[in-house]
């Protein structure tokens, strides 16, 4: 699962411009056929709604933050604005890889207070450029954050485990699946870090029974970190609540019982802060029964974001479980 | 206006006859929530080149300019109708009046600005505190909404009501290229969507939605784009200029648009990433015809697109703009020929549009 | 047919059923509603609907009148030593908080008490000030590892104050918003019983309108109603509170006026109240009207959205207070209204009306 998951960290792809990722994925869902809708999401579907059985969609997000550029300027320097949800203060030394493979570094404008916050206005991008003659990008074109896959062991650290971390539990689930009652509909979205916007008309489109999406949430395990009792390795967080959502009470409680049942590790999650794609199927049409899946995760949104494999393993056979049988909200 | 003749061969041209009409809408009461007096010159002014007409349950106008054609393209183009404003909340005595603004507005734009108010357009004035009262402090600090007041003089008689709007009294002027107006945002796309109705090629339906509330956060386009259905979108609108100079003589890198450099295509903005699809064939369509053309510097603000393109499963949608500086204030100034490139550009684009531009994946 | 309002607000403010979690207030607002109704059915995000069936013939226009039956509260962050931490589910000033009654929804219902730490134990910042919500805690004075057992990250906490009734027919208590409005709903369906109406009539206690208006999103997108009346709670003037988005209680419910509003429906409304001297005020809502309209009127194609407000003092703290008088005077003129609805209004409506 490693190998799948340095695969599709490593690959470029900020909301909007989501085609390598998306072409991983397709690869690895193969011999299931897949479809591109309008906005650029992949979507599996598999098996038939049973007469004890839920049309079901499952999201998991292959768009990552990144930037775009907004001006090259007269000495062939890179002004950007982000691609969702970047902090600046993650940015000077950092590096961007553009889609078109052009590489560059952040750098800084002298500060007139260092004790000051700073805005991504004050940052550049240096691709190298001679002059602006020269300069190989152009306004509009997009670059993600660029750091290699590390492997620690139990521990995986990379750019964009939020949310291709999602995607690669949902690919194994594709792979480990073997029956189900339900007709399983899976979607790859985009645009998730920009406001939920590839899960909005795919939910929409799919016209679920319900919708659980899988992404990662914060921890509270950090030294003098944020107070929250989700840590790294102690198991899949079933979402009670975000920023953005409550889930379905009724939800939850299946996936608690499923978990107990199976003998996995789970955590409860309450977020302060952000939220899902799972916000947007709640209410999509005449709304929906919705909740999600989270594999904690330290420093999110920054290039260097941590995951546990176990959590991770343990989010699959999760899925697996709970989706191999009829679910019955009480 | 039946008798003019229609010539699709060349775009449609700014003339005397648009400046006209955008004057009598720049100079007309929209504020975002009652946009009356724009939907009844809307309304008169296209009866003549549609085919279909209706007004939705939150008040945008639907026209449909059908294709002659077999399964052709159905594309909406959209401009709003409405402009930021005031709505009078509460009478003091004598004649003046507490306001709340509509739609985003700097409060420091509003003092010592006259203004209209109600379906009769009184005029009105927001007034200020003289500068031998106001002390050294006080002139630092910013003036808030709640210590100003719309007076319009001591014998109001009626004519005006908690719940009425109000905005700039600003008369719209032309100065050579230059347009100087109210509400040009969204109104020069207004006119611009008009005439592109006038024009509709025969090969597509041409889905006309006259927005509301569009400052309000795109409430009218996104029922309209439910309502349609349409299989693409562009969305016309007017964008900020800020190509002033800095302040220390250094390189601008955040102009957003320049005056000057043809109608804007966005790229991305707080809403919407548009559809690269529909970029694309915008830029094409621009170096074919010569048309110059900038990109709005990706960033916040929006468009109706981002209402739209979120409808249903997903509309490819686009926005293209007129670049008009010091929007949201009493006036704006816009250039004619900013306006004959992005109506040029849409025409030309609407024109040689065919159900390809959308093959392949986004 | 009367309805006992004072009984019937008063049992449902004493029932938890904070957003997402609504299946305690809803298991009586059916009860209230099902001898009132032709049908009842659950919606999947749990909101309630209940059609009366008008006399008319087919197709009949529907009139869809909302208001959400959800709570704020809190909920259970972290577990400290026994003691809970919280966030909130809708807004809370957390300056009304300390030393509030609570029941905490563990595994079983726990009474509790929320506290605000010794100003020795805050940091020296805080000294003096009003603390943050993440430094105020859920005290049940049980032992920590009877805490542990019992409760959970993400467990619902209720406010647990009992109603009271205040002189002059003013009655206070937790969550009369909006329990306030379905009350007035109810009120206009036991006046339906008697009269005769032509349009069908949906009800609708709404859920989640405090966090995401996930009730007023989804409900009109399967009710596809021709009108739709959000009813719901709004500022009453009262100490604190005099500017032009307070009215008065007992001056009976506002109408409102803005862009959530068709003017053709608020000029309809008003006119039904005016003919028959139900007193009302016009509440002026320049943008956002803060009500599940907001979210009705930009469902599917779109549709023509009201607001009723009825006054309430003390807004989002557990002693709302209201007049029971302006609850009843909702409930007519809604009744009242539909009464009198003609069944080709809704296609003659234009947003161009002369007021």
């Amino acid at each position: 699962m490693k190998d799948l998951i340095k695969k599709l960290v490593e690959s470029v792809g900020p909301s909007g411009f989501e085609g390598q990722t998306r072409d991983i994925v397709r690869a690895a869902v193969v011999p299931n056929k897949s479809e591109v809708d309008a906005m650029g999401n992949l979507i599996v579907r598999i098996g038939k709604k049973g007469n004890d059985g839920l049309r079901i969609m499952l999201a998991a997000h292959i768009d990552e933050i990144g930037i775009m550029v907004t001006h090259i300027d007269e000495n062939g320097f890179v002004r950007f604005t982000n691609i969702g949800g970047v902090y600046p203060r993650n940015c000077p030394g950092g590096r961007v890889r553009f889609t078109n493979g052009v590489e560059g570094v952040i750098g800084i404008e002298k500060l007139d207070d260092p004790g000051k916050a700073f805005t991504l206005e004050q940052l550049f991008v240096d691709v190298g450029a001679l002059d602006k003659e020269h300069c190989p990008v152009k306004i509009g074109d997009v670059a993600g954050f660029e750091r290699p896959f590390m492997d620690m062991g139990k521990r995986m650290v990379a750019k964009s485990m939020d949310d291709r971390i999602g995607a690669a539990v949902l690919i194994e689930v594709i792979k480990q699946i073997k029956t189900t009652p339900h007709e399983l509909v899976f979607v790859f979205s985009t645009q998730e870090e920009v406001g939920i916007r590839g899960a909005q008309t795919a939910a929409y489109a799919v016209d679920p029974d319900m919708g659980i999406s899988v992404d990662v949430t914060a921890t509270g395990d950090t030294p003098k970190g944020l107070k929250m009792a989700v840590s790294v390795g102690k198991g899949p967080a079933i979402k009670v609540r975000d920023g953005g959502m409550l889930s379905d009470p009724r939800l939850v409680k299946v996936m608690v019982d499923c978990a107990e049942k199976a003998n996995l590790p789970y955590q409860l999650e309450v977020l302060e802060g952000g939220t899902t794609d799972a916000r947007a199927m709640q209410v999509s049409r005449a709304g929906m029964s919705a909740g999600c899946v989270s594999i904690p995760c330290r420093y999110v949104h920054s290039p260097s974001e941590m995951v546990d494999i176990d959590d991770v393993q343990n989010a699959v056979r999760l899925f697996v479980e709970l989706l191999s049988h009829p679910i019955h909200l009480e | 206006m039946s008798t003019i003749k229609l010539n699709k061969s060349s775009a449609p041209k700014i003339g005397a006859e648009q400046i006209a009409l955008l004057e009598k809408l720049s100079n007309a009461v929209g504020v975002s929530g009652d946009e009356g007096e724009i939907r009844s010159i809307v309304l008169e002014t296209i009866k003549p080149f549609v085919d279909e007409v209706h007004e939705d349950a939150m008040g945008n106008i639907i026209a449909i300019h059908k294709a002659k054609t077999e399964k052709s393209l159905r594309v909406m183009v959209d401009a709003h109708m409405d402009e930021v404003g005031f709505m009078i909340i509460a009478e003091d005595e004598g004649g003046l009046y507490q306001f709340e603004t509509v739609g985003g507005i700097d409060v420091r734009s509003l003092p010592a600005k006259t203004v209209w108010v109600g379906k009769d357009h009184l005029p009105g004035v927001i007034g200020a505190k003289p500068i031998h009262l106001t002390d050294k402090g006080e002139m630092d600090s910013t003036i808030h909404l709640d210590t100003l007041r719309i007076d319009v003089g001591k014998d109001p008689g009626g004519k005006v009501k908690v719940g009425d709007r109000a905005t700039f009294a600003t008369k719209f002027e032309q100065s050579g290229s230059v347009l100087f107006g109210k509400a040009l945002d969204d109104r020069i796309g207004v006119v611009t969507l008009i005439e592109l109705l006038k024009h509709a090629p025969d090969h597509i339906e041409l889905q006309a939605a006259f927005t509301v509330q569009e400052e309000l956060g795109l409430r009218g386009a996104r029922v309209a784009a439910y309502g349609l259905n349409p299989d693409l979108a562009f969305a016309i609108d007017s964008t900020p200029s800020f190509d002033q100079p800095t302040w220390d003589g250094s390189e601008n890198t955040q102009y957003n648009t320049r005056l000057g450099a043809g109608p804007a295509i966005y790229l991305s903005d707080a809403g919407t990433l548009s559809d690269p699809r529909l970029i694309r064939r915008l830029t094409q369509t621009a170096e074919k015809h010569a048309i110059p053309y900038q990109f709005r510097q990706p960033g916040g603000g929006g468009t109706d697109a981002g209402a739209i393109h979120l409808r249903r499963g997903g509309i490819p949608s686009v926005s293209i703009s007129i670049p008009g500086r010091y929007a949201h204030t009493a006036v704006l100034v816009s250039r004619v020929e900013d306006w004959q490139h992005g109506l040029a550009l849409l025409y030309h684009t609407l024109l040689e549009l065919t159900p390809d531009v959308l093959s392949g994946e986004r | 047919m009367t309805l006992e309002l004072e009984k019937h607000l008063k049992e449902m403010i004493c029932l938890p059923g904070l957003s997402a979690n609504e299946a305690p207030i809803r298991d009586v607002i059916s009860a209230a509603w099902r001898p009132l109704v032709d049908e009842l059915s659950t919606s999947r995000l749990g909101s309630l609907h209940g059609l009366r069936r008008g006399s008319g013939s087919e197709p009949r226009p529907r009139i869809l009148l909302a208001a959400h039956m959800d709570a704020i509260g809190l909920m259970v962050t972290t577990i400290d030593g026994g003691f809970l931490h919280f966030t909130e589910v809708g807004g809370l000033d957390p300056r009304i908080l300390p030393c509030q009654r609570v029941t905490v929804h563990g595994r079983k219902d726990i009474p509790a008490l929320i506290v605000q730490p010794a100003d020795r134990l805050l940091p020296a910042s805080m000294k003096g000030n009003p603390p943050p919500m993440d430094r105020l805690l859920v005290d049940t004075g049980l032992p920590a590892a009877e805490v542990e057992k019992l409760v959970r990250p993400g467990d619902l906490i209720s406010f647990a104050q009992a109603p009271l009734n205040l002189t002059g027919g003013m009655l206070a208590g937790h969550t009369m918003d909006n329990r306030a409005s379905v009350a007035a709903v109810t009120q206009c369906l036991a006046e339906l019983q008697t009269r005769k109406h032509g349009c069908d009539v949906w009800a609708a206690a709404t859920v989640q309108e405090e966090e995401t208006l996930g009730g007023g999103f989804t409900s009109p997108f399967s009710i596809q109603p021709d009108l739709a009346i959000a009813i719901d709670v709004t500022f009453g003037k009262g100490p604190g509170a005099g500017d032009y988005r307070t009215h008065a209680l007992g001056k009976g419910p506002t109408i409102g006026w803005g862009p959530n509003v068709h003017p053709a429906f608020h000029k309809k409304m008003k006119s039904v109240a005016e003919e028959l001297d139900i007193p009302f005020q016009v509440e002026i809502m320049p943008r956002h009207s803060g009500t599940d309209a907001y979210a009705m009127q930009v469902v599917g194609a779109g549709y023509p959205t009201l607001v009723l407000g009825i006054p309430l003092r003390y807004m989002h703290t557990p002693v709302e207070t209201v007049l029971l008088k302006d609850i009843a005077r909702t409930g007519r003129l809604m009744a009242e209204f539909i009464t009198r609805l003609e069944p080709d209004f809704h296609k003659t409506m234009r947003w161009d009306v002369e007021s």
